[in-house]
Parts: C-alpha cells; sequence; structure tokens
C-alpha cells in the first residue's frame, strides 16, 4: 500500500524528533522570540495590534518554519540515509509525501503552542473565529511544507544550504503566503469567514498545485 | 543474472564509465578494483537503479533495469561505508522501518533473525547512536539482509573499520555467498577482495581493462596485474 510507505517515513522522522526534539525545541524559540518582541511594539487590544497579527503569525511560521525544513534532510543525509530510502522499493513521490508529512506536522505543533500564545499577549478576541482561523493556518503550512520539501531536498547537498533554502524558498512560496496573510487579515478584522473565503479558495488552489508539481518533480531532484 | 551492456555515463563532458559490458552470474562474488575517482561507485548506483546510464543498459533476470525500477531494488541488498542507520531509532526501529518499506511480511521474526545473524539481539533496544562503528556497520548489514536480496552491493564495506571488526566481517561476507545470489564489492584492499571474491574487474578512468577469476592470481601476482593496468603503486 503506497499510504503505508509515505506513513512510515512521517512515523520515522516524528519518532526521530520526539527523541532528539532539535528541530520542534528551536522552531518554537524562534517563534516565541518574534511573538514576544512584536508584543512590546503594540498596545494589547489596539486596533493596529488587529491590523499587524496576521503579518506577525505568518513572519512567525515561515521563518522558523524554515529553520524545520532547513534540517529535514540534512537528517537524512548524514549517515547516507537519503541513499538508504531512494533504494526501498517504492516510488520517489511517495518519499517526497511522507517528508512532507513529517515537516507539516512539526509546523502544526508549533502553531498549535504559538496560536494561543499570540492571543494571550496581543489580548486578541478571536475564539469565535478560531475554527476557520486554524484552517487557513494549516492550509498556509501545508503550502508551505509542500514547496519547502522539495527546495530542502534541493539544497541539502549545497555548501550554503542553510542560506539556499530561504532564498530558493521564498520567492515560490510567496503566492501562498500571500493568500494565507490576506486571508487570515480578513477573517481577523472582519469576523466573519464570507470575508475570508475567496483567499481560501486561492490558498487551497495554490497547496494543490504546489503539492503536484512538487511530488512530481522530487524524483528528478534526488537522481544522479 | 546481470549482464551489463555498453555502459556509459557522462556528467557534462565527464565520463565516469565508457562503454563497459560485464556479465555476472548467481553464485559469483565479484571485486570491482580502481583509483579513485575510476568509476566504481557509480557503476554500483546505476545497476542499484538510482542512477541513468547515458547509454547502454543493464539487464537483471531478463528484465531491463531502467523499466522496472522498484522490482529491481526489491532484489537489492546496498552495503557502503555509510550505515543507512538513523540514530535517533532503535537497532529494532530501525530494521522495522526499512522492513515497512520494503512492505515484507512476517516482519518481526525477520527482525528478531536477522539481529540473531549480526549478533546484536542483546542491543536491539538500544539507540543506533550509542553504537560503535562496527556495530553500525554490523546493523547495516543485517538492513540490508533484511528482505533477503538475491544481489549485495558492497561499496567499500571495509572503510573506517579497526582490524578485528574487519575480520568479523570477512566471516560475514563469506557466509552471504549461496548459489543464487550475486555479490559486487568494490574495494581498495586487494588483499581482503582476493580473500572474498571469486572474480574481479579493474576499472581504470571509466574503463574496464581487465576481468577474470581471483583464482588464477597470488597476491603479489594481482598487486603487479594492478599496477601495470592502472599505473598506480599499490
Amino acid at each position: 500500500m503506497p499510504a503505508n510507505a509515505i506513513l512510515t517515513i512521517a512515523w520515522k522522522d516524528i519518532l526521530s524528533e520526539f527523541r532528539s526534539r532539535e528541530t520542534i525545541s528551536s522552531m518554537l524559540i524562534f517563534c516565541l522570540i518574534v511573538v514576544v518582541i512584536f508584543n512590546f511594539m503594540f498596545e494589547p487590544g489596539s486596533s493596529l495590534v488587529k491590523e499587524m497579527v496576521p503579518g506577525i503569525l505568518w513572519v512567525a511560521i515561515t521563518f522558523a518554519g524554515i529553520l524545520g525544513l532547513n534540517r529535514s534532510f540534512i537528517y537524512e543525509v548524514d549517515q547516507g540515509c537519503l541513499l538508504g530510502l531512494l533504494l526501498c522499493p517504492v516510488d520517489h513521490y511517495m518519499l517526497y509525501l511522507g517528508k512532507m508529512i513529517g515537516n507539516f506536522f512539526f509546523m502544526v505543533i508549533m502553531e498549535i503552542i504559538i496560536i494561543p500564545l499570540m492571543i494571550i499577549l496581543f489580548n486578541l478576541d478571536i475564539l469565535n473565529i478560531l475554527l476557520p482561523l486554524l484552517l487557513i493556518v494549516l492550509l498556509g503550512s501545508l503550502g508551505f511544507a509542500a514547496v519547502g520539501t522539495l527546495l530542502s531536498a534541493i539544497s541539502v547537498n549545497t555548501r550554503a544550504r542553510e542560506i539556499l533554502l530561504p532564498v530558493l524558498l521564498f520567492p515560490i512560496a510567496i503566492p501562498i503566503l500571500l493568500a494565507a496573510v490576506k486571508a487570515t487579515g480578513a477573517l481577523i478584522n472582519e469576523g466573519t469567514f464570507a470575508s475570508a473565503q475567496s483567499w481560501i479558495r486561492i490558498l487551497t488552489g495554490f497547496d494543490i498545485i504546489f503539492l503536484v508539481i512538487s511530488s512530481l518533480l522530487f524524483e528528478y531532484v534526488v537522481e544522479d | 543474472m546481470i549482464k551489463i551492456q555498453g555502459l556509459s555515463k557522462s556528467f557534462g563532458s565527464f565520463y565516469a564509465l565508457r562503454d563497459l559490458s560485464l556479465e555476472i552470474h548467481p553464485g559469483e562474488y565479484w571485486m570491482i578494483v580502481g583509483p579513485n575517482g575510476a568509476g566504481k561507485t557509480t557503476l554500483l548506483k546505476i545497476i542499484a537503479t538510482l542512477s541513468q546510464p547515458t547509454t547502454g543498459k543493464i539487464v537483471i533476470d531478463e528484465i531491463k533495469s531502467e523499466a522496472n525500477r522498484i522490482h529491481i531494488r526489491k532484489q537489492i541488498g546496498f552495503i557502503g561505508h555509510q550505515s543507512f542507520l538513523y540514530e535517533n531509532l532503535t537497532a529494532e526501529e530501525n530494521l522495522k522501518f526499512y522492513a515497512r518499506m520494503y512492505r515484507l511480511e512476517n516482519i518481526e521474526n525477520r527482525i528478531a533473525n536477522t539481529l540473531a545473524q549480526v549478533g546484536l539481539t542483546e542491543r536491539k533496544s538500544d539507540l543506533v547512536r550509542t553504537f560503535s562503528r562496527g556495530m553500525q556497520q554490523r546493523l547495516s548489514i543485517g538492513r540490508a539482509l533484511l528482505a533477503d536480496p538475491t544481489i549485495i552491493l558492497l561499496d567499500e564495506p571495509f572503510s573506517g573499520l579497526d582490524q578485528s571488526a574487519i575480520e568479523n566481517f570477512v566471516d560475514l561476507f563469506t557466509s552471504l555467498i549461496s548459489p543464487d545470489r550475486m555479490i559486487i564489492m568494490t574495494t581498495h584492499d586487494l588483499h581482503l577482495g582476493l580473500q572474498l571474491a571469486t572474480h574481479f574487474a579493474v576499472i581504470t578512468r571509466g574503463k574496464l581493462v581487465q576481468q577474470g577469476l581471483t583464482n588464477l592470481y597470488t597476491l603479489d601476482g594481482f598487486k603487479s596485474l594492478y599496477r601495470k593496468l592502472t599505473g598506480e603503486g599499490h
């Protein structure tokens, strides 16, 4: 079953991370620093905060996400494990999907912690729109992880991999980030799901496009 | 049987392999020797379907390897100088991971047998990062044997091992020889290569310059042949 191979890779990444906690902890610390610094700048609960929160949230998610994506394939290259994975009798797009699910999972864990913290620190009254907000965050993170996983596989074999990944990732991920920030802003400022609906549709469309393209390209990225 | 026909691989204008042809039959243990950069690892990677040849083809058991990579990969066990193991997983978890990826049946029994074969049953619940280099290599061999492959590719398997570990591995690699299995090993160690292999191939600058039976040569005789073919002291 193809799904078994995908979940096996994701399971392996999550179990490894559970043991080392290196990726999640660095992502969380970065996120906390961003949120706390912005918290010093704005009056909690003010109208300005409502306008700034979407940007702050996505700055924290994307930059912390990059830290996780950077490490994703470094672990595979360390002991030649990427070669071991490529030798497995499964289509290579399954390896991509397994790694992508692992990266997405780490971003979600970070978001589960950071969103309640932002609600408290910025005194946001958004409990009535929490579910649509979570939907936007999940869709944005999925698209970001989809592109990021592919680019992480490209950059891992270069000398300046930590620098190369953000340089490659941000321009390509702009459609996802733009849709995610706009959808979050519309939702928080208007307070209704309908106001963010069109951006959510665009975000979903980009997620599908990036997932399909990245799955297809992965084979060429990892081959000699 | 592995039939390699007119195989070439180029990276831009650089040819890693040039018009290489070779036939490997079940029960044979080949050592591939040659200087650094001769194309030995490239050859193993192409056999393992990890790299596409520029020209030529490889046919394994009448199946062209490019046409059915997944089927070919199921038959291959690859052991390199890196372990392919995850340091934050235990020995058992590593084997379980690869067993699932190979969609093996009866996983628990296979893992128990494999751990016993490589002498790591006692350490099965320990994280791989706590293992010595020799233990990691033993587990790496277990990983490669888990799916009972008919083709075993060994890429510099003795690299970085101390003398006592090498002696243990010679016994282990000897036990891998069976009438329905083909073993191809790249090595710089001519002494160990001659001890283990039934056949040899010398590659230099991507070209196969000599092949034959190892039992026709003494170590000194083979060293002298190697020097003559490669222009390299050994």
